[in-house]
This record gives structure tokens, C-alpha cells and sequence, in this order.
């Protein structure tokens, strides 16, 4: 169980984050939801280490995960794409993968993960000498979700993977994390301005606005809370 | 035409000198953004360390192999004492703090060993080969010069190209958030960074200190001419600074000598205003294709 207590972020003066509170479960995708701005990118940068908590904690399996450099966050099995920047250009497709998973130091199990993640992104295979500047936008999410597998995760934080991809490749995309979800267990935190399309995938929601939220519960109630889409999600 | 030939092969010789100090230039820029000033002062400060061990009688390659490693921590404490409490200001702190420690280096080596010039011994005979009967300004020493620095930008090619090091240090310079997010201490990976770039640079320093006027001051000018080389071939591009080093040490031999060894700093500076102005980021470099 992944759980965010109270977790309360500030830039400066800007609150960033004001004590969100969440948990999420293995095998389920949790929607995070919200309007430019509300806070969702600093959740998923204060879970990983990237951003300090003023207040809270993150507890995963018996850590805390604020207490932990970003490099340890990774180790304990918490892996996060960011928005799109989730590859770095100028290494080439097989580059990236590989550095998923090399402090995994387990070369052989290194391999089988290219290969799976071959497998599920077949595209990857025939770009993998190609450096990652060339990719189209959809071969860049590809890239940057299977560099986040290629470290076998348990959690996956994903932020915006939708963001600039046509609807047929997100709609791949979306399918590939419906399979993908309980055949590796994962706890899946899936950040999205695209409500719509991250509410039909997702079990639960949690609704941020201005740093708080607004309404944690399953993805059904929140899908069919009128007010609430009409207020916060946009549909 | 055989002045021509000669100050080729003197070019050559000087330009593997400057392709190393540059990537020593390089291998810091395009990780962390800081020109590192005392680039020069930390090589020349480890072939004192050479020089003294020499002195006390220990073996040449005893003494150079100990320079280098000398180098190779000198390298990671800088960065661990000096630059690491910098990161995350503005990296022109950082550039000021080279400046400092090129000033504090050389005057620690002033009052240690002296200012006066004093010898420093080469491996191989200095006297020019002879080719076809000729004698050409190229001597055994010059072929070890050569020989040293392939070796060492071909082990460069191999560390970043062919192991996962070198995959790491390759990240943790393009998109270090990014780098950490896969898992690299991006930390370390930058203190070995400065470890080889000064690793390198004291190649370099015992490489020149036998033809140069061994003093706490003699890698100053190198250092300008090797910035020059760096930006010739590209600051972000190792191989570059290969490159770079050749056409600025050819580049520089013709001018010294056609025109007087005193016009060489102009030379260099003449050069750096044609490439900043023409191609700034060096002919190497690929700029680096913006995502639209």
C-alpha cells in the first residue's frame, strides 16, 4: 500500500501543495485529476524526492519515501516518467532502456526486460539505434514508460502521458497500462489533464485543486459527479 | 617546404597537449557548465608531485603513474571540497571558485618548490628523429607525446561508448534529473567526472613540463590554448577536443612560426573570435535538435 499523508509542498511563498492525503493499492490505477496548476506534477516530484515536503510523508512499504534521496526512492521500486521528458535525446532508444535498469545490476534480468519491453512496445525495437531526439511523440512516452519498466517497478508514477499524443496513440497507450497494471502488480499514480480518458482506465480518483483535495473516491463516483467535471475536470 | 613539414610535426605534438587539457575542459562543461580554471594549476601542481618523487630518486614511471592517480583524486576532492556545495547557484560561482583555487594553487606552488623554472626530465630521447636521412623536429619524445594521448581519448571513446560507466556519466551529463530518475547517484558520477578530467589534465602536465618552462605558472598559457582547442572542437564533444587540439596546435605552430612565437596568444585569441562568431558551438558539437 503506497499512502500520501498530508504531504505539503511551498514554493516559496506559493503552496504549492496544501496536505493532500491518498492511498492507492497494488494492481490499480489511481487518476490524479486537476486543472493546470493545481498542484499534480509537485505531488508526483515530492514523492520521488525530486521537490522537498514542507510537511507529511509518503509511506511505502514500511519507508518513507520523503526521507529518501531520489536515487533511493528508485531502489525501493518507485519509478516516475515526467511529463514529457521522460527520455533523454541524446542517447539512443536501447541507451535508454538500459539505464532503467542498470543500478538493478543484475545484467541478465537486464536483458530479459529489453526484450519484454521489445515485446510490448515493438516499435522500440526497430528504433533502438536511433537517438532519442528523432522519436516521434508517441515513441517518446513509449520510450520513457518502458525505460521506467526496464527497472521492474512496483510503483509507477506517471505524469501526463497523454500530453500532446493523438488520441489513437493515447488510447494505445491507455491499453497498454490496463494489461500491464495487474500482470506486474503495479501501483499506478496516472496524472491527467485528459480526465475523461484516465477516469475510463482508472479504479480510484482523487480530485486536486489548488493544492487540496477536492474528492478522493472510486473512479465511477467521480465520473459521475456532475458538479464536480463541470468544476474541476473540464467534460 | 621542410619548414613548413617541421612546424607541422611541432604543431602535432603541441596540439595533443591542448586536445588533452580540452577534454579535461570538456569532460567538466558538459557536465556541470563550469569552465574549470584550474584545469592547468591542478596538472601542474601533480608534476610537482612528480618532480619531488624524481628527486628523491624514485623511477620515472613510478613517479608518472603515481602524478596520475595524484590527478585522478586531486580531481574528485576538488569537486567533493570545492564545487559540490555550489551546486544548485548559479554555476558562475562555481567558475569563480577555479579562478580562486588557479590563484591559490599557484601560489601554494610558488612558495612549496619555488617560482624559478627548473628542469623536468622527458621519458625518450628529445632529439629529432631522422627520416629519409633528414632530421625533422618530431623525436622519440614527441611519439610518446602522440601516443599517450590516442591511448588516452581512445580509452575515452571505449568508457563512454562500450560500458555501463560510462552510459551513466553520458546521462548524468545530458539530463542529470533524468539520470537520477533511472537510478544513477548522479553525485558520484559528477566527482568522477572531475576525477578524469584532472586525470587527464596531469597527463598533459607531465606530457609538457619537459619542453615547457617547468614552473608553478607553465600550464597558464596552455590552459588559454587548450580553452581555444576546446571551443574549436566543440565544448560539449570529447572528440572535439581532439580536433580542436590538433587545428589550434597546427594552427598555432604556423603562426609562431612565421610570424614569431610572440604573436601565438593572438593567434589563439584570433582564432576564438573567427569560431565563436562563425559557429559558436564549435564544429563539432551537434547542437542539440529542439523538440517542437
Amino acid at each position: 500500500m503506497l499512502e500520501v499523508r498530508e504531504l505539503a509542498v511551498s514554493y516559496g511563498a506559493v503552496n504549492a501543495l496544501d496536505g493532500v492525503s491518498f492511498s492507492a493499492a497494488p494492481s490499480s490505477i489511481t487518476a490524479v485529476l486537476g486543472a493546470n496548476g493545481a498542484g499534480k506534477t509537485t505531488l508526483l516530484r515530492a514523492m520521488t524526492g525530486l521537490v522537498h515536503p514542507r510537511a507529511g510523508a509518503v509511506h511505502y512499504d514500511g519507508d518513507d519515501l520523503t526521507a529518501l534521496g531520489v536515487e533511493d526512492v528508485v531502489r525501493r521500486g518507485v519509478a516516475h516518467v515526467p511529463a514529457g521528458r521522460g527520455v533523454i535525446d541524446q542517447l539512443t532508444v536501447e541507451e535508454n532502456l538500459r539505464l532503467g535498469s542498470l543500478w538493478r545490476r543484475d545484467r541478465v534480468d537486464g536483458r530479459k526486460a529489453m526484450a519484454e519491453t521489445y515485446e510490448l512496445f515493438p516499435i522500440l525495437a526497430e528504433r533502438r539505434r536511433k537517438l532519442g531526439a528523432t522519436l516521434s511523440g508517441g515513441e517518446r512516452q513509449m520510450l520513457a514508460i518502458g525505460r521506467a519498466l526496464m527497472s521492474r517497478p512496483r510503483v509507477l508514477l506517471l505524469d501526463e502521458p497523454s500530453l500532446g499524443l493523438a488520441p489513437r496513440v493515447t488510447v494505445e497507450l491507455m491499453a497498454v497500462l490496463v494489461d500491464l497494471t495487474p500482470l506486474a502488480a503495479l501501483t499506478v499514480i496516472l496524472v491527467e489533464q485528459n480526465a475523461r480518458s484516465a477516469l475510463s482506465i482508472a479504479q480510484r480518483a482523487v480530485v486536486i485543486n489548488l493544492g487540496r483535495v477536492v474528492m478522493a473516491d472510486t473512479a465511477a463516483a467521480v465520473g459521475a459527479d456532475a458538479g464536480l467535471r463541470h468544476h474541476y475536470l473540464g467534460f | 617546404m621542410s619548414h613548413f613539414f617541421d612546424l607541422t610535426l611541432n604543431g602535432i605534438s603541441a596540439g595533443m597537449i591542448y586536445a588533452a587539457v580540452a577534454l579535461g575542459l570538456v569532460l567538466i562543461w558538459r557536465a556541470t557548465r563550469v569552465i574549470n580554471f584550474a584545469q592547468g594549476s591542478m596538472a601542474m601542481f601533480t608534476t610537482y608531485l612528480a618532480v619531488t618523487l624524481l628527486d628523491r630518486q624514485v623511477g620515472y614511471w613510478e613517479a608518472f603513474v603515481v602524478a596520475l592517480l595524484a590527478g585522478l583524486a586531486f580531481g574528485a576532492v576538488v569537486e567533493r571540497v570545492f564545487i559540490r556545495p555550489l551546486r544548485g547557484k548559479p554555476e558562475i560561482n562555481a567558475v569563480i571558485v577555479t579562478l580562486g583555487l588557479l590563484i591559490l594553487l599557484e601560489g601554494l606552488a610558488g612558495a612549496i618548490y619555488g617560482v624559478r623554472n627548473r628542469g623536468f626530465p622527458a621519458a625518450f630521447s628529445q632529439s629529432g628523429l631522422s627520416i629519409g636521412g633528414r632530421r625533422v623536429s618530431f623525436s622519440h619524445f614527441d611519439v610518446f607525446i602522440l601516443v599517450a594521448v590516442v591511448a588516452l581519448m581512445l580509452s575515452m571513446v571505449v568508457l563512454f561508448r562500450a560500458t555501463d560507466l560510462g552510459l551513466r556519466m553520458r546521462a548524468s551529463a545530458f539530463a542529470p534529473e533524468m539520470a537520477r530518475l533511472a537510478g544513477v547517484r548522479v553525485g558520484r558520477i559528477l566527482t568522477l567526472g572531475w576525477a578524469v578530467a584532472s586525470f587527464a589534465g596531469s597527463l598533459a602536465g607531465l606530457l609538457v613540463a619537459p619542453t615547457a618552462a617547468f614552473s608553478p605558472d607553465y600550464m597558464d598559457l596552455i590552459l588559454v590554448y587548450a580553452f581555444t582547442a576546446a571551443v574549436v572542437g566543440g565544448l560539449d564533444s570529447p572528440a572535439g577536443s581532439l580536433i580542436g587540439g590538433l587545428l589550434t596546435g597546427l594552427a598555432l605552430s604556423y603562426v609562431g612560426g612565421y610570424l614569431g612565437s610572440s604573436l601565438e596568444p593572438l593567434g589563439a585569441a584570433a582564432i576564438l573570435i573567427v569560431v565563436l562568431g562563425s559557429r559558436p558551438e564549435g564544429l563539432f558539437a551537434r547542437p542539440t535538435p529542439r523538440q517542437v
